[in-house]
């Protein structure tokens, strides 16, 4: 496998880490920068492509501004809490804001 | 009666069941026994729903003597993959992180199933989040392939796919963003159809990457595949990505057999990772379908080869996105912890709530869609995928199908390619580019190889799955796989 160009460093992975919301190991950073780079280096393979002048497909249908009507429904509301893993009463308790 | 009921091909028993010759009691009955019996060799399952669909079963027998209608999947036992919601039913998406997630409503295609007097039987193991291609990376352990329960099943969709060759279940659903249903259905040697994109409703599937999946049925062969996805298919409001179209029906369609078929056998999807064994089985079965008087021509797809890393930019970075939303507060894993703050709490819940694949993949996305690398990355991905659907246009405009291996290889071992993420991806190389331009695609099975199935794919333009099921069905006729050789694939 030839050298990736521009190998993420610990550093990085901790700043990705920290951005995506989640909390990994010294040892989990330096794994994860093994696979990380071993697959962006993969992915540098799509440079050969030429495309200039093509536009994007983010999506395969040329779909815009999908409406429907605003009608309310029951929000069935027990239903939802009882996946809630930490309330008070009909309240679901957070974390310390400040 | 015995299990043998269990052989009838399934588009058979549903008549069967709805002018009495079998029981829906006799079928569910059989069916859990089945289940019970094999499953804890086999993982399919996450939850099994008992008591219930012996209920409805009752229910519908009784509905039947006294001649009232029943929908047209009545009685039969559906296996659903659990990333697609049924109310009251965990969802667990194969992860810690809804392992006690109860699903609060029922996914469309759930709707349209217990409309039609289907009788969903469990939820289905899969890989988490449906990131995989083995069924190995679940927090509920692997699913083990039903043909050498040492093999995987492929994935993500495996407890499905398991379910239908193992009969533990009539029918199935899987979902497939880049080959979830097609990858099993080739492993475990039954018929997966991934739709085409917007064909069938995605409300109520818990999103990975929301512009590659669809929702598809998997059945032991092609005409019982066409009657679950007559079912599932069609416009939902709910979906605004589902395509405002008639529903397509296929019950008719296997009337008349084929005549005319133009088929291309595209070159880059045999490439130098195919082995020799896939290879062999399916120019086998291409050579079978030419003496019967169908001409196919090697065609190119040139950008094809450049399907997989375009595929996997934009998944992960879809995926990231999508899975922003696991915080662990209003449903999910909480590590209950308190006097810690806001960033700490949802870090250390997602850490712990995410296995190392989906945790991998949350990461690679953030990076392709950060700053200073979208363009390099998640852009330029996407305009590949422009040039990807062109070829396949271009394809269409001279062929009917194009014919290529599901898989590039046999089932491998379990565990054997778990520290070797990349070479999991590469499993997928023959599968993302259907999901990249939208269109259509079945898996069937082809043959065996020590022991081993292999899978034929077809592809087909978008909204031509009456093509896939015709070309699919005579291939089906042209085939024979000996099930006596699998472990648990005969009752």
């Amino acid at each position: 496998m030839k050298t990736p160009k521009h190998p993420i460093s610990e550093k990085e992975v901790s700043h990705l880490a920290e951005l995506a919301r989640l909390e990994l190991s010294g040892k989990d950073v330096t794994e994860m920068r093994l696979h990380l780079n071993k697959i962006l280096d993969y992915f540098k393979m799509i440079d050969e492509v030429d495309t200039e002048g093509i536009s994007p497909t983010y999506h395969v249908f040329d779909l815009v501004n999908v409406l429907r009507d605003d009608t309310p429904h029951s929000p069935e509301s027990k239903d939802l809490l009882e996946n809630v893993p930490k309330k008070k009463g009909r309240y679901i308790k957070a974390p310390r804001m400040i | 009666m015995t299990a043998r009921i269990l052989d009838i091909p399934v588009w058979e028993v549903v008549k069967k069941i709805a002018n009495q010759e079998i029981s829906s009691e006799d079928y569910i009955s059989e069916t859990l026994e089945r289940i019970q019996k094999i499953d804890p060799k086999i993982n399919a399952y996450i939850t099994v729903i008992k008591e219930a669909s012996l209920d409805k079963a009752l229910e519908l027998d009784k509905q039947i003597r006294q001649g009232k209608t029943v929908g047209r999947l009545a009685g039969l036992p559906i296996a659903i993959k659990d990333s697609i919601c049924v109310k009251n039913i965990k969802n667990t998406c194969g992860s810690r992180m809804l392992e006690n997630f109860v699903a609060p409503y029922n996914a469309t295609v759930a709707d349209k199933i217990i409309r039609e007097d289907g009788i969903i039987i469990g939820k289905t193991n899969l890989d988490e989040f449906a990131m995989g291609t083995s069924t190995e990376h679940s927090y509920f352990g692997a699913t083990r392939n039903p043909w050498d329960s040492s093999k995987v099943p492929g994935g993500s969709s495996g407890g499905s796919a398991a379910s239908i060759a193992s009969f533990e279940a009539a029918l199935a659903l899987g979902s497939d963003t880049g080959g979830s249903i097609r990858s099993p259905a080739s492993f475990c040697s039954v018929v997966g159809l991934k739709p085409t994109y917007g064909a069938v409703s995605r409300y109520g599937l818990v999103s990975y990457s929301n512009s590659l999946e669809q929702i598809g049925p998997i059945a032991r062969d092609v005409r019982s595949t066409a009657i679950l996805m007559d079912c599932i298919n069609g416009h939902d409001i709910r979906d605004s990505t589902s395509k405002n179209t008639v529903p397509q029906r296929f019950a008719d369609i296997f009337k008349n057999t084929v005549k005319n078929l133009k088929i291309g056998v595209p070159n880059e999807f045999f490439g130098e990772g195919v082995q020799k064994e896939v290879h062999k089985s399916i120019w086998n079965v291409i050579h079978k379908i030419e003496k019967l008087g169908f001409h196919y021509e090697k065609t190119t797809l040139p950008l094809v080869k450049y399907a997989l890393p375009a595929y996997y930019i934009i998944a992960m970075s879809e995926a990231s996105s999508n899975l922003a939303r696991y915080d662990g507060l209003r449903y999910g894993f909480n590590v209950l912890k308190n006097n810690l703050n806001w960033n700490t709490t949802f870090s250390k819940n997602r850490r712990n709530g995410f296995g190392d694949e989906v945790r991998q993949r949350i990461m690679l996305g953030t990076y392709t869609l950060s700053a200073g690398y979208f363009d390099q990355y998640y852009l330029k991905a996407q305009k590949i995928r422009t040039l990807i659907k062109q070829d396949f246009d271009r394809a269409f405009k001279k062929f009917d199908i194009l014919v290529v291996p599901s898989m590039p290889i046999l089932p491998f071992a379990l565990g054997e390619k778990l520290n070797d993420p990349l070479s999991l991806y590469m499993c997928d190389i023959n599968t993302v580019p259907a999901n990249l331009a939208g269109i259509p695609s079945i898996s069937i099975p082809c043959g065996l190889s020590s022991g081993l199935p292999i899978g034929v794919q077809i592809m087909a333009p978008p909204f031509r799955e009456d093509l896939l099921f015709k070309a699919g069905y005579l291939f089906e006729e042209n085939v024979t796989i000996d099930k006596s050789v699998g472990e648990f694939t005969n009752v």
